[in-house]
C-alpha cells in the first residue's frame, strides 16, 4: 500500500493537488474537488470588490474543515508583492502555508527565480511553510531547500498551456536527485495520461487547475485525473519491465507442434 | 477626510478607524485580511488603528485561482 503524502509533517491521503480557479461556476468546482478526492486546494488572493455587497463568501464553497485551503501568490512579479500577499493570506485564515509564485513573463508565466528565492528566504524566516513554483532547474531547486521550502514545484508545461510533460529528463534527474523534500509536478498537466506519466517518474504529487476546470466536462476529467494520479503511483511502486530493442517471448519456446 | 481604499478614494470621517471602514463596506470580517500603507493590520488592531488623509488601505479575501 502506498504511504501518504506527507508535507511539512502534515500526511494527505491524495497526492493530487487542485487549483480552485477558472470553473464555469461555483457548483462545478465543488463537484469537481470532490470526486477528485483532494485533500488540498490552492486559492488566490485578491482585492474584495467594494460594489459588490453580497455576504456570499468564496469560503463558502471549499469547506476548510474537509480541504487544506493553500494559498497562493498568483499574480506576483516581485519579491515584494508576493511576500506581502504571503503575509495577508496568512492573516485571512490564519494559516501558515503558502504557495509561491513569482512571476518573470506574462507570455510564459515562467518564474523568476531569483525573486522566488528570495521570497522563500524571508517567509521561510517568518515561520511559513514554503511551496515555490519553479522550473525543472536542479540548481535552483537544491538552494530552495536550503532556504527552507517544505516541497519544491517544478513546472511540467507552461501555466494552463495543457501540454503535458515537455521536460521528462530534467524531471527524472530531480527526482533522483531531490530527495529532502517532497517534489511536486505543478503546471502543464492537460490530460489523464501526463498526471500518469508524471507519477510513473516517481514524483510524489501533482498540482493542477486548468486541465480540470477547462476540460469540456470538468467533473469527469476531475475523476479522470484522481484515477490518472493513482494509475501512475501504483505503477511506479509496481516497478515497470525494463525497456528492451528486441522482442522477449511470453510464451515457451520448447513444446509447440510441428 | 479622503483614504484609498483598495485603489479607490473613499471619504470617511475624522478619527475613523479600519473596524469603521470595514464595517461600512459590509464584509465578513473573518474572511478578509487588511493592509495599511503595505503593512499588515491584525484583527485584534483594527479598532485601535486610526487613520489619517491619504492612507492606503488593502482589503483581500480568497478567490478561486490555481494560477494568473
Amino acid at each position: 500500500m502506498d504511504e501518504s503524502l506527507i508535507i511539512a509533517g502534515r500526511e494527505f491521503r491524495s497526492r493530487l493537488i487542485l487549483g480552485s480557479g477558472k470553473y464555469a461556476s461555483f457548483d462545478l468546482m465543488v463537484k469537481a474537488l470532490s470526486i477528485a478526492e483532494t485533500d488540498m486546494v490552492t486559492v488566490a488572493v485578491r482585492r474584495v470588490n467594494l460594489n459588490d455587497r453580497s455576504k456570499e463568501s468564496f469560503l463558502d464553497h471549499i469547506d476548510p474543515k474537509k480541504y487544506h485551503i493553500l494559498p497562493n501568490t498568483a499574480g506576483c512579479y516581485t519579491t515584494d508583492d508576493a511576500v506581502r500577499t504571503a503575509m495577508l493570506a496568512r492573516e485571512v485564515l490564519d494559516n501558515n502555508w503558502i504557495k509561491l509564485e513569482v512571476i518573470g513573463d506574462e507570455r510564459t508565466l515562467f518564474p523568476d527565480n531569483q525573486g522566488l528565492l528570495e521570497a522563500t528566504r524571508i517567509l521561510v524566516k517568518e515561520g511559513f511553510v514554503v511551496m515555490p513554483y519553479f522550473n525543472d532547474d536542479l540548481i535552483v531547486a537544491r538552494r530552495l531547500i536550503d532556504a527552507g521550502a517544505a516541497a519544491v514545484m517544478p513546472l511540467a508545461a507552461p501555466i494552463g498551456s495543457g501540454l503535458g510533460i515537455q521536460n521528462l529528463t530534467n524531471l527524472r534527474i530531480l527526482r533522483e536527485q531531490i530527495t529532502e523534500v517532497p517534489l511536486i509536478v505543478d503546471a502543464g498537466v492537460g490530460t489523464a495520461s501526463d498526471a500518469a506519466l508524471a507519477m510513473e517518474l516517481g514524483v510524489d504529487g501533482v498540482l493542477m487547475n486548468t486541465g480540470i476546470a477547462g476540460a469540456n466536462d470538468p467533473v469527469a476529467m476531475a475523476e479522470a485525473m484522481k484515477l490518472g494520479v493513482r494509475a501512475g503511483r501504483l505503477a511506479h511502486l509496481a516497478g515497470r519491465i525494463p525497456k528492451k530493442l528486441y522482442a522477449s517471448a511470453s510464451s515457451p519456446l520448447t513444446g509447440a507442434i510441428e | 477626510m479622503n483614504i484609498v481604499v483598495n485603489g479607490n478614494n473613499t471619504e470617511i470621517g475624522e478619527g475613523s478607524v479600519i473596524t469603521d471602514v470595514v464595517h461600512s463596506i459590509g464584509l465578513n470580517t473573518d474572511r478578509i485580511a487588511v493592509e495599511l500603507n503595505k503593512k499588515i493590520v491584525r484583527r485584534t488592531d483594527w479598532g485601535s488603528t486610526t487613520l489619517s488623509e491619504g492612507d492606503k488601505v488593502e482589503i483581500v479575501h480568497f478567490v478561486g485561482g490555481g494560477t494568473v
